[in-house]
Formats: structure tokens, C-alpha cells, sequence
């Protein structure tokens, strides 16, 4: 249900950047999820659905890019899939997340007339 | 309009932005972290589902920890029971009704923070809202993230939720005192399955009921205190 709040950011930040680019809507958003992120992409999507209504963002498209998560060892860099110990197999560390805990506003593109 | 050929359509402009929607909850969060620390108070962000037994652990916790100035702040979507036996505890608690809302946000505890003064205090309870997703994301300005599971959760609780332990420094897995009637459930399996999802699995199995393993959490509240104590210092 946080995806509420999140769709409202989403919101407000993509008509302040509008406006500092004197858009006059938004054409396409692109976000990414990660797996890790704990953000479910079909509420987020019909969040963004009931809420772009009379927003900048009124005919925009929204494209949701899923992220896979990614584990990588601290020292020896490997990757490391999810699914066993999280822990590097040669250098015993603890893995370090390294892709899929995203929640981000990647691009728009804007009308500017 | 379109410069190209001067037709009147709208430019359509490219802007990479690359900004996380958590930016700005994690900004008031680095704030609400400055004023802890300010104050030497260690905040620790307890979370789990509901009936975990978070409210449980805290008072075991306020009986046994000699000498620390503890607080508390609980949320919930309704009423302010949690705050009110923490009081009877003898932790002063303030209560957060969240409404509909699934989890504290930054905001939420910074709005706290100005009605409930914690200058005072060594150590802070954020007693999230009952929940194993939505308070995962959400950085309130903690120390530490503690994760309840009890033990009648199922020892497969941490692979179904792996956002929620994956942000854990340390799991308290409660109602032991339940094991012996739980012939299924043991505390090896639990931490097999943490294993799967925490980086560096830390548990500490307790029961508030009989006091067990309550001194060892104690021990780790201290040594969080101790780490920060010398960060402090350092800087």
C-alpha cells in the first residue's frame, strides 16, 4: 500500500522537473523496481493509474523496468545469485546487495512547446 | 514547437533524472539520525508482524536493563494500547496512530520527536507498525533495524519476506518458550532460512515470558551503544 506514497512522489517530482523545464505535460516516465525494493510494480502501477488525473502526467505513459536482484562479494567483486547463504563462497564476507533494492526515476521525456 | 520544421507540435525534451522516490523521506531520515546522535541516544527501529511480540520484548527488556534512560515511540493504525502497557512498563511512550497507514515514515517520527522530547534518553524504541513489508523501506533515523519472529510464524517466515530481513542487523527470535510444544519449528531451520536472506545473519532467540535470552539482547544493545559511543567520539 506504500506504493500510494510513492506514486504521489513520483508525482510531485515529475511536475516540479516539468515546470523547470517549462513542459507543458509529460509524454513518458521511466522507473525502475528492484526485486528487493518491497514495492509490488502492479500496485504501483494501478496507483499511478487512479492518481496522474489532472497532473502533468494526465496522458503520460508510465514504462516500469524490473531489476533483478544482484549480490556481489565486497572484496572479490563476484556475483553471486540469490538463493544460497549470502555470503561469498571464496572469501567468506557477507554479499553486499548491488542491484534490486531500487526505487528510481530514471527519465521523462516532455513536451515543450 | 518543433524547430525543425516550424510545425506547432511540442518539442518533446529528454531528461534523465536517475533519483530515488525515497529521496526525500531519506533526507528527513539523515535528519532525525543527526538529532540522535546529537544527543548520544541509540534509536533502534523494532519491526515485525503483528503479534510478534515486539511489544513483549520491550517490556522484558525495561525490566532487566538496569540504568539506561529508556523511551519509546509505537505505532499502530488504531488505539494506543502498546504505548500505554510500555508506560505501565515503565518506558515512557508516545503513540503514533498511523490511520491507514501501513508503516512510520521519516516525517511521522520527526512529527514525533517534536511532542516527545528525547533529549534525555540513552536508548529509543521505534516500535514500527505490525507489518513484514512496507516498514522495510523506510528509513526512520535508526541505529539499528531489529526484526521480532516468533517462533509460531514458521521457519520458512524470512524466505517469504525477504525485503523485510535482508535490511535486519539483527533478528530476536521470540516465544521460545513455545518450542516445546512446536514439534515441528526448530531454531536451526529458522536461521538456515535467514541465512538465505540477511548478509550477516545475527539472531538472538528470547522469551519475554521467561526471561531467556533477554540478558544477550541487553549485551547487544550495549555494545550498538558502545560502537556509537566511539563514532562520536571519533568525530
Amino acid at each position: 500500500m506504500h506504493e500510494w506514497g510513492l506514486v504521489e512522489t513520483l508525482l510531485r517530482r515529475a511536475e516540479e522537473k516539468a515546470s523547470e523545464h517549462g513542459a507543458t505535460a509529460v509524454r513518458r516516465l521511466t522507473v525502475s523496481i528492484g526485486e528487493l525494493a518491497g514495492v509490488e510494480p502492479d500496485l504501483f502501477e494501478a496507483a499511478w493509474l487512479e492518481f496522474r488525473a489532472g497532473t502533468l502526467c494526465a496522458n503520460a505513459a508510465l514504462e516500469v523496468r524490473s531489476v533483478v536482484a544482484e549480490w556481489e562479494c565486497p572484496d572479490c567483486k563476484a556475483i553471486v545469485a540469490a538463493g544460497g547463504a549470502l555470503r561469498c563462497a571464496a572469501c567468506r564476507k557477507p554479499l553486499r546487495l548491488r542491484a534490486g533494492g531500487e526505487i528510481l526515476l530514471e527519465r521523462m521525456e516532455l513536451e515543450v512547446p | 514547437m518543433c524547430e525543425v520544421c516550424g510545425c506547432g507540435d511540442p518539442e518533446i525534451v529528454a531528461v534523465e533524472v536517475r533519483e530515488s522516490l525515497l529521496e526525500g523521506n531519506d533526507r528527513r531520515a539523515a535528519h532525525n539520525r543527526e538529532h540522535f546522535g546529537r544527543h548520544g541516544i541509540v534509536a533502534v527501529n523494532l519491526m515485525g508482524s503483528p503479534g510478534s511480540g515486539k511489544t513483549a520484548v520491550l517490556e522484558a527488556t525495561a525490566k532487566a536493563m538496569g540504568g539506561l534512560r529508556l523511551g519509546a515511540i509505537t505505532a499502530d493504525l488504531a488505539t494506543e494500547r502498546d504505548a500505554e502497557r510500555l508506560r505501565a512498563a515503565g518506558i515512557p511512550s508516545h503513540a503514533i496512530t498511523t490511520g491507514s497507514a501501513c508503516h512510520l515514515d521519516a516525517a511521522l517520527v520527526h512529527r514525533a520527536l517534536h511532542e516527545f522530547p528525547v533529549a534525555d534518553l540513552d536508548l529509543l524504541f521505534i516500535e514500527n507498525v505490525g507489518n513484514l513489508v512496507c516498514p522495510a523501506i523506510y528509513d526512520l533515523g535508526q541505529a539499528a533495524n531489529v526484526v521480532a519472529l516468533s517462533v509460531t510464524e514458521g521457519e520458512d517466515k524470512p524466505l517469504k519476506y525477504p525485503v523485510m530481513f535482508r535490511r535486519a542487523d539483527l533478528v530476536l527470535v521470540t516465544k521460545t518458550d513455545l518450542l516445546p510444544h512446536l514439534p515441528n519449528v526448530s531454531l536451526a531451520a529458522i536461521e538456515e532460512a535467514l541465512g538465505k536472506v540477511m548478509p550477516a545473519p545475527a539472531t538472538i532467540p528470547v522469551s519475554a515470558a521467561t526471561g531467556a535470552g533477554i540478558p544477550r539482547w541487553i549485551e547487544w544493545i550495549e555494545r550498538r551503544r558502545r560502537e556509537q559511543d566511539g563514532r562520536s567520539r571519533m568525530e
